[in-house]
C-alpha cells in the first residue's frame, strides 16, 4: 500500500496507467448471476434504440448501480441479454471511464484536473484528500470506504476547483474544509 | 416579469438563480411551446430551417458551422425515406466551459421545445440528447421536462395532430472526451467504443444506425425556437451590431478572475468586457497573462487582444478559435510550461486511440513537457514540440482531437518560448563530446 503523497512535485501528478494496471492482479471472480431486476432494467431500456447494442452502455451502469462495479462474469451476461458478443461488451466497458472493471470504495470521488481547476488550486485540494485518506489517485483506502480518480472537466469552471463525491457536486473547495466535507461520506 | 429579457436575453430569461426550473404549466405562460405550435401548425419543414438559415445561426459548441446549413444537408423523405435521428450533443466536457449545464439545469423545458422544432424541421423520427454521465441534475430535469412535454402531446404520435411523430430519449453517457466529437458520439450512442468515423459520408447522409442524422450543440438548439416565434430579422439584430453572426452568446469565464461566472450577451462581445466589467477583472495582485477565447482545445491569445469582438471570424483571424466562447485566464503567476503541460496531460489521457498520431503524439508531447517542467529540458526538446504541432495538424490526425491539443501548445510557444527555453538543461562540454562519440 502507498503512502500519501503530499509532495508538491508535480510529477507526482503522473497517473501512470500502465502501473496501476501491473500493480494488482484482480482476483478472480465467481460466474456472475443475473438477478431478474437487472435483466428487466436491461430490457426496458431496449425500446429506446433502434438497434440493441445501443444498450450495452445503459446495461453496464445498471450492473454497476447494484454492484458498485462490473464483475468479469456480467460481461457475458450483458452480451447475452442484448444479443451482442461478450467480448464487445469488454471492449465497451474498458473504454469509458465511468464504467469500473475492478472493484471500488463505498464512496468515488472524482476529482476535476483540467484548466480551470489546475489555475484555481487543483493540486493543494489533490493533495489535502491524499494526505487525509492517505491514497494517490487510482486507489481505494483498505476500509474501503473511499476510491480517489481524476476525471476531466466537470462543467463547472466557475466554482473551481470542483470534484465530485458520488452524484454530488462540490464546488470552491479548499484543503481545509477537505475533512469535513469527507466525514459526510461514510 | 421576462418581457423585457427575452427580447435581450432569450435564451436565459427564464432562469432565475436558485429556483427549481419551470414547469409545464409555468413554462407554457411564459410564453414556452409557441414555438412549437407555430412550427407545426403554419410552418412547413423547409420554412423553420430556412429562418434558422436567415438568422445566421452559427454551431455553439465550438466549430461555428452554420445549423441551418447542416439541417439543409440531410436528403429530403422522398430520397431518404425511412428513419431519421436528431442527436443533442450534450457532452460537455470541453476543459474550462459551463454554458450546456446551466441551459439543461435550468430550463430543461426550453432544450426540449427546441428538440422538437428541430426534429420538426428535419422530419426526424427519434431524437437523442446525448448527455454526460455526471451531469446528475440535468438528466434529472430534462426527464421530467419530457415526461411533461409527452402527457402534453407535444411528443410520441401525431404530434399536435399534425401526423408527424418523434420520441425523445435523454441517453446518458460514461466518460471520454472524445463522445463531443460528433461521429464518435454516434459511434457511442450506437454503444460502441467511442472512436471517431471516417467523413465522408457526413452524419447528415450516413450517421447513427446508418440513417441521416443532425447533430447539434445544446446552446445552438435552444436557440431555434426564439427564432421561429420572432424571426431571423430579430435574431440577427440580437447582436447590436457588433458582429456579423446572429443572436446572443453564453459567455463565460473561470481561473483566478474575480467574479467568475457565465452571462448572456450579444454576439461578438468584446473579451475585455467579458472579463473586466462581467467578471470583475483578475484577482487582486494578479494580472492577466494569456487567455483561452473558449476551451481547451483553442489558441491563447494575449492581454492586448483583449478588445477582439468573440464572435467565430474575428478570433480566428487573431490566429484561434472562439470555440465555446468561455474564457478561461492564465494570471502572471503561472509558469506556461506548467499551464500546457496540463492541457496536454488532458488530451493524451482522453485520445481515443484509434490513430497512431495522436494516440502516441500526445503522450509523448506530454511526457516532453512533464520533463521540461522539472527542468530537465534537453536541446531538441522546444524543436520536438514543434514537429508535433506540424505532426498532429489538422488533416493528419483521423479527427479534430490531436489538432485541438496542438492549439493552446503551438500558441504558448510562440508567445512564450522563453519560459520553455529556460527548462533545457545546459550540456556541459564533456557531456556534449560524450553525446557524439
Amino acid at each position: 500500500m502507498s503512502t500519501a503523497n503530499s509532495s508538491s512535485n508535480p510529477s507526482a501528478d503522473v497517473i501512470k496507467l500502465a502501473d496501476l494496471v501491473a500493480s494488482a492482479s484482480l482476483p478472480p471472480t465467481d460466474g456472475y448471476v443475473m438477478s431478474d431486476e437487472e435483466r428487466h432494467e436491461i430490457e426496458e431500456c431496449l425500446h429506446h434504440y433502434d438497434d440493441n447494442r445501443a444498450a450495452s452502455i445503459d446495461a453496464l451502469k445498471i450492473v454497476q448501480k447494484k454492484h458498485g462495479w462490473v464483475p468479469d462474469g456480467a460481461i457475458a451476461e450483458i452480451g447475452k441479454a442484448i444479443g451482442i458478443p461478450a467480448a464487445d461488451v469488454e471492449g465497451v466497458a474498458t473504454f469509458y471511464n465511468l464504467i469500473f472493471r475492478r472493484p471500488v470504495g463505498r464512496n468515488v470521488i472524482k476529482i476535476c484536473d483540467s484548466i480551470s481547476c489546475y489555475l484555481t488550486g487543483y493540486d493543494e485540494v489533490r493533495n489535502a484528500i491524499s494526505a487525509h485518506l492517505r491514497i494517490n489517485l487510482g486507489q481505494t483506502t483498505p476500509d474501503n470506504r473511499f476510491t480517489l480518480l481524476p476525471i476531466c472537466c466537470l462543467g463547472a469552471c466557475d466554482k473551481g476547483p470542483v470534484a465530485m463525491i458520488n452524484d454530488d457536486t462540490h464546488g470552491n473547495l479548499l484543503p481545509d474544509t477537505i475533512p469535513a466535507l469527507l466525514e459526510q461520506y461514510k | 416579469m421576462t418581457a423585457d429579457l427575452s427580447e435581450t436575453k432569450p435564451l436565459t430569461a427564464r432562469i432565475v438563480a436558485g429556483r427549481a426550473p419551470l414547469n409545464l404549466k409555468e413554462y407554457e405562460a411564459a410564453g414556452g411551446y409557441r414555438a412549437v405550435r407555430k412550427a407545426l401548425k403554419e410552418l412547413t419543414p423547409a420554412d423553420v430551417t430556412k429562418a434558422v438559415k436567415d438568422a445566421n445561426l452559427r454551431g455553439r459548441g465550438g466549430a461555428g458551422f452554420p445549423t441551418g446549413v447542416k439541417w439543409g444537408l440531410v436528403p429530403s423523405l422522398e430520397k431518404a425515406p425511412g428513419s431519421r435521428y436528431l442527436v443533442c450533443n450534450a457532452d460537455e466536457m470541453e476543459p474550462g466551459t459551463f454554458k450546456d449545464r446551466l441551459l439543461m439545469e435550468s430550463d430543461p423545458h426550453q432544450l426540449v421545445e427546441a428538440m422538437i422544432v428541430a426534429g420538426y424541421a428535419i422530419q426526424a423520427t427519434r431524437s437523442y440528447i446525448f448527455l454526460r454521465g455526471e451531469y446528475v441534475t440535468a438528466a434529472k430535469h430534462l426527464n421530467a421536462a419530457i415526461a411533461e412535454a409527452q402527457s402534453a402531446g407535444y411528443l410520441g404520435r401525431d404530434i399536435l395532430g399534425s401526423g408527424w411523430s418523434m420520441d425523445l430519449h435523454v441517453h446518458t453517457g460514461a466518460g471520454r472526451y472524445i463522445c463531443g466529437e460528433e461521429t464518435a458520439l454516434i459511434n457511442s450512442l450506437e454503444g460502441r467504443r467511442a472512436n471517431p468515423r471516417a467523413k465522408p459520408p457526413f452524419p447528415a447522409i450516413a450517421g447513427l444506425w446508418g440513417r441521416p442524422t443532425v447533430v447539434n450543440n445544446v446552446e445552438s438548439l435552444c436557440n431555434v425556437p426564439h427564432i421561429v416565434n420572432n424571426g431571423s430579422a430579430w435574431f440577427l439584430g440580437l447582436n447590436q451590431g457588433k458582429s456579423k453572426d446572429g443572436g446572443t452568446k453564453l459567455y463565460g469565464c473561470s481561473g483566478r478572475a474575480k467574479r467568475t461566472g457565465i452571462w448572456e450577451l450579444p454576439i461578438g462581445t468584446s473579451a475585455r468586457e467579458i472579463l473586466e466589467e462581467h467578471a470583475g477583472g483578475m484577482k487582486d495582485g494578479l494580472k492577466l497573462k494569456a487567455w483561452l477565447p473558449g476551451g481547451a482545445s483553442t489558441d491563447f491569445l494575449m492581454p492586448e487582444h483583449l478588445d477582439l469582438a468573440m464572435d467565430f471570424d474575428t478570433i480566428a483571424k487573431a490566429g484561434s478559435r472562439m470555440g465555446t466562447g468561455l474564457l478561461t485566464v492564465v494570471d502572471d503567476r503561472q509558469n506556461m510550461v506548467s499551464v500546457v503541460r496540463n492541457l496536454e496531460d488532458f488530451f493524451a489521457r482522453e485520445s481515443c486511440g484509434w490513430c497512431t498520431p495522436c494516440r502516441d503524439g500526445l503522450p509523448w508531447t506530454y511526457k516532453t513537457l512533464v520533463a521540461m517542467e522539472k527542468g530537465e529540458g534537453r536541446p531538441g526538446d522546444i524543436e520536438q514540440l514543434e514537429k508535433m504541432t506540424r505532426f498532429l495538424a489538422p488533416g493528419r490526425p483521423f479527427c479534430a482531437h490531436a489538432p485541438g491539443a496542438m492549439e493552446p501548445l503551438q500558441s504558448a510557444l510562440k508567445f512564450f518560448r522563453g519560459e520553455f527555453e529556460a527548462t533545457i538543461k545546459k550540456i556541459d562540454q564533456t557531456t556534449a563530446a560524450h553525446a557524439a562519440a
